[in-house]
């Protein structure tokens, strides 16, 4: 057991770090949200010379071939700063559908492209009327001779509109969810973006018989269980990006309370305050500690998508704590939106309302309880082999 | 001890709630409860219907348009309008500067602002708050010295709720820096908020709206008259305004609404082919909220039935503490509902996503301010800890 960072690990942290703390200093975020695609392409490119948008996938796909570890790193400085490029949306989701279902020349394909940056691409999987489900509900597939026609609506996608690729999920002519590929062009599908709460993008997208590439090569195949267990792995990063982004709201409220002064005195010499923020931080370590080890238990090849439950579970109510403490220790300058502390709370929701809030975790588990006698996390079904 | 209204009580309310129902434009109910912004037209048009009525100034002194009622009527009062989605009269007017001309005002202050006030033809903003001075109020800066028949007054104002709207800002400015207690040393003065000097710059806020302002004062000048009541007393017309106030503390009117709301889109919203309402856990947590509120409702009732001798009820202290969680907490059970929807906040018309669930999140992260202004929850306790509790 290990729960530190080898030297690449650390040196890949640092790089990451280094790039996005630069990127995203002072007013940057908000001069980029504001303007489209809502993220930063110059960084987006910068990111994919350090080889990160490459990162989880094969060598032979065109990745570096790292871990989930390695992505948690990356995950979690883009929290740090709240940096608005999609890696969790485009890496770990879009492309783990890819690396997962992909034929290998799809998987060249696609996986290099967005390696090199050249290929942003966007889950389309939710639809008004489900609720982070894996499967498909309205959204249907057609055969088309050789090829295959989807109609019907997607929304919320997150950067649906930018997007250069989607991969669409539809249900199939025999029933289950499949898989596809979608090159937006001037035939469609009709794209209508908007900003999201946050600073970032998505977008309504309405397939009409739209032309698709099946991803992979198994037309009757459901892929329910590929697309729930992309979404762990999403959930899992998301839990770490929620961790960075908890660290700074926590680092910064204590440095605000240490310079803020009312009634002569620091914040700090107010107990009532400090003690919250001591609060703040133990939900931060369990939430840390939770996200970790369903990274490591993605590693062993244990049960990601329990794992991803509770942590899930475990950061959301912390993002929730540690978001609204945030605001609150601040008082009115943590509601506006030059200062940086209410971005964090609402990029904070953002995550958590994404891929399965807390209580849809807490469900999942609550209906397990009974399958085993203890949490072991080093045990079955944690534990891979 | 009993529970029910009395018959004359009852029919008080049956009256508040057809006038409120019937008498207020629909449109303005519905831009209420679609929880869609007001415009400043709308609320003057509201409060100008109920004025005609009667209704915008219960509480201020008969002569200027007060009712005499006990304050269970006005409880009452305040409750239908907000379960009736009708928008109350502007606080900084009717609650804040009206009852303090009216307690401490010259007879020239009254017969000029008072009737105004009470229309909404004059449209007040609060200047209390500035940088360095927040829940430390007393430690505010912003001077007023005397030159002549005027005075002159320099420094800044922030968080000025609606100051956009607003013709008139009432001040809370330092006319004596000597003075030995900082509490001592403040006054309480009427300015134009188009003066020359005064300025206005927006503050956007988290959830991308615009409705408090920072407002700079530059040599601005202002006669003599526009001082409410004796000089270096402002601190204690200050705490009067903001201590005289007990009903309407507690949002529960519209938390009610919000939470019967919010029931209302869970049995809209669908999870795997069941109302996500059937939810257990949804409905175990709603369940929860609703007996929260209706603790806290029962204390406000208590508060209001108990009017013996005229000083607060002690629990009146716990109605902001905890009715502004709860409100928060009711927003936030609407951004859980709306669950992935909730992110598709910039959705325009078109868009699969319903107009409640669009709101959700900016209205959430909006009233985090709730337990920030007019008093924040931890100066809430410390008044508890402090007044009640002798800690
Ligand atoms: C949306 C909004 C609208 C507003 N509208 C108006 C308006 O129209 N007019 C106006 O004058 N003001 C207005 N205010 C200002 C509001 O009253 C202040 O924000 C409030 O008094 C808190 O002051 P502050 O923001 O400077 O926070 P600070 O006083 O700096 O407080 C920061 C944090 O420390 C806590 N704290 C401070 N002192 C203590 C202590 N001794 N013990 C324990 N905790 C402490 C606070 O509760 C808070 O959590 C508004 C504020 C907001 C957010």
């Amino acid at each position: 057991m290990d729960f530190d960072y080898d030297d690449e690990q650390a040196a890949l942290r640092e790089a990451v770090s280094g790039l996005l703390g630069r990127a995203y200093t002072g007013e940057h975020r908000r001069t980029v949200t504001a303007a489209e695609p809502g993220f930063d392409e110059k960084t987006w490119a910068r990111l994919a010379e350090m080889g990160v948008l490459g990162l989880p996938f094969a060598e032979d796909d065109g990745g570096m071939g790292a871990g989930p570890v390695e992505v948690a790193i990356v995950a979690e400085e883009i929290g740090r700063v709240l940096a608005p490029e999609p890696f969790v949306e485009v890496v770990v989701l879009a492309g783990g559908l890819v690396a997962a279902v992909g034929t290998p020349a799809q998987r060249g394909e696609v996986l290099a492209a967005i390696a090199e940056g050249g290929c942003v691409a966007a889950v389309a999987h939710a639809e008004p009327g489900t609720r982070w489900s894996p499967s498909a509900r309205d959204v249907r597939a057609t055969r088309d001779g050789d090829g295959w026609r989807l109609a019907g609506v997607k929304e919320p996608v997150v950067q649906g509109a930018r997007a250069d690729l989607l991969v669409v999920s539809a249900v199939l002519p025999g029933g289950g969810t499949g898989l596809f590929l979608v090159r937006p062009d001037a035939e469609g599908p009709a794209r209508t973006g908007y900003r999201t709460h946050d600073g970032g993008r998505a977008a309504r997208i309405e397939l009409t018989g739209t032309p698709a590439e099946l991803l992979g090569d198994d037309a009757d195949a459901d892929r329910t269980a590929a697309v729930e267990r992309a979404q762990a792995e999403a959930r899992i990063a998301y839990g770490h990006e929620a961790v960075g982004a908890m660290d700074t709201a926590l680092r910064t409220t204590a440095q605000y309370l240490r310079t803020r002064k009312q009634f002569g005195v620091p914040l700090a010499r107010f107990q009532s305050l400090t003690f919250r923020t001591a609060d703040m931080y133990v939900s931060l370590e369990l939430a840390r500690s939770t996200a970790l080890w369903a990274t490591l238990v993605q590693d062993a090849g244990g049960d990601v998508v329990r794992a991803a439950d509770r942590a899930r579970l475990q950061t959301s109510r912390a993002g929730r704590h540690i978001g609204h403490e945030a605001i609150q220790l601040h008082g009115g300058i943590g509601m506006t939106a030059e200062y940086t502390i209410g971005h964090y709370t609402s990029r904070l929701t953002a995550i958590d309302h994404l891929l399965g809030d807390g209580d849809f975790a807490l469900a999942r588990l609550a209906a397990v309880t009974g399958g085993y006698e203890t949490v072991d996390p080093l045990g079955a079904p944690y534990t891979g082999g | 001890m009993r529970l029910q209204l009395s018959p004359e009580t009852a029919a008080f309310r049956e009256e508040m709630r057809t006038f409120f129902t019937t008498q207020v434009p629909q449109e303005i109910r519905d831009t209420v409860a679609a929880r869609r912004h007001l415009t400043r037209d709308q609320y003057v048009e509201t409060q100008r219907v109920l004025n005609a009525a009667g209704l915008a100034v219960p509480h201020w002194p008969r002569e200027w348009g007060g009712r005499g009622w006990t304050p269970l009527q006005r409880h009452i009062w305040h409750e239908e309008m907000q379960l009736a989605c009708v928008p109350p009269p502007l606080a900084f007017n009717v609650s804040m500067v009206g009852p303090v001309i009216a307690a401490f005002g010259s007879q020239e202050q009254k017969e000029r602002f008072l009737p105004p006030t009470a229309n909404l033809d004059i449209w007040w903003c609060q200047g209390f708050s500035e940088p360095d001075a927040g829940s430390d109020l007393a430690s505010l800066r912003t001077s007023a010295v005397r030159d002549g028949g005027d005075w002159v007054v320099n420094g800044q104002k922030t968080w000025t709720t609606l100051g956009q709207y607003a013709d008139w800002i009432f001040c809370l400015v330092r006319t004596d820096p000597t003075a030995e207690k900082k509490q001592r040393g403040i006054s309480f003065l009427l300015v134009p908020m188009d003066a020359p000097g005064v300025t206005l710059r927006p503050i956007e806020l988290i959830d991308g709206g615009h409705e408090v302002n920072e407002v700079f004062f530059e040599d601005v000048r202002v006669p003599a008259e526009n001082l409410v009541g004796e000089e270096n007393r402002g601190w204690d017309y200050a705490k009067f305004l903001l201590g005289n106030e007990r009903v309407g503390v507690a949002p529960v009117g519209y938390t009610k609404r919000l939470l019967a709301q919010a029931k209302r889109h869970a049995a809209e919203v669908e999870v795997d082919g069941e109302p996500l309402a059937r939810d257990p856990l949804l409905a175990a947590r709603i369940a929860e909220l609703e007996n929260e509120l209706l603790a806290l409702e029962l204390t406000a009732l208590r508060v209001v039935a108990h009017s013996a001798d005229g000083k607060p009820h002690p629990a009146s202290s716990v109605l902001k503490l905890r009715g502004t969680e709860l409100q928060q907490a009711a927003t936030e059970l609407v951004v859980d509902i709306a669950g992935p929807l909730a992110v598709a906040s910039g959705a325009g018309e078109g868009s699969e996503v319903p107009e409640w669930a669009r709101v959700a999140t900016p209205s959430y992260l909006n009233y985090r301010k709730a337990s920030i202004y007019g008093g924040s929850n931890e100066v809430q306790r410390t008044i508890i800890a402090g007044s009640i509790l002798g800690l």
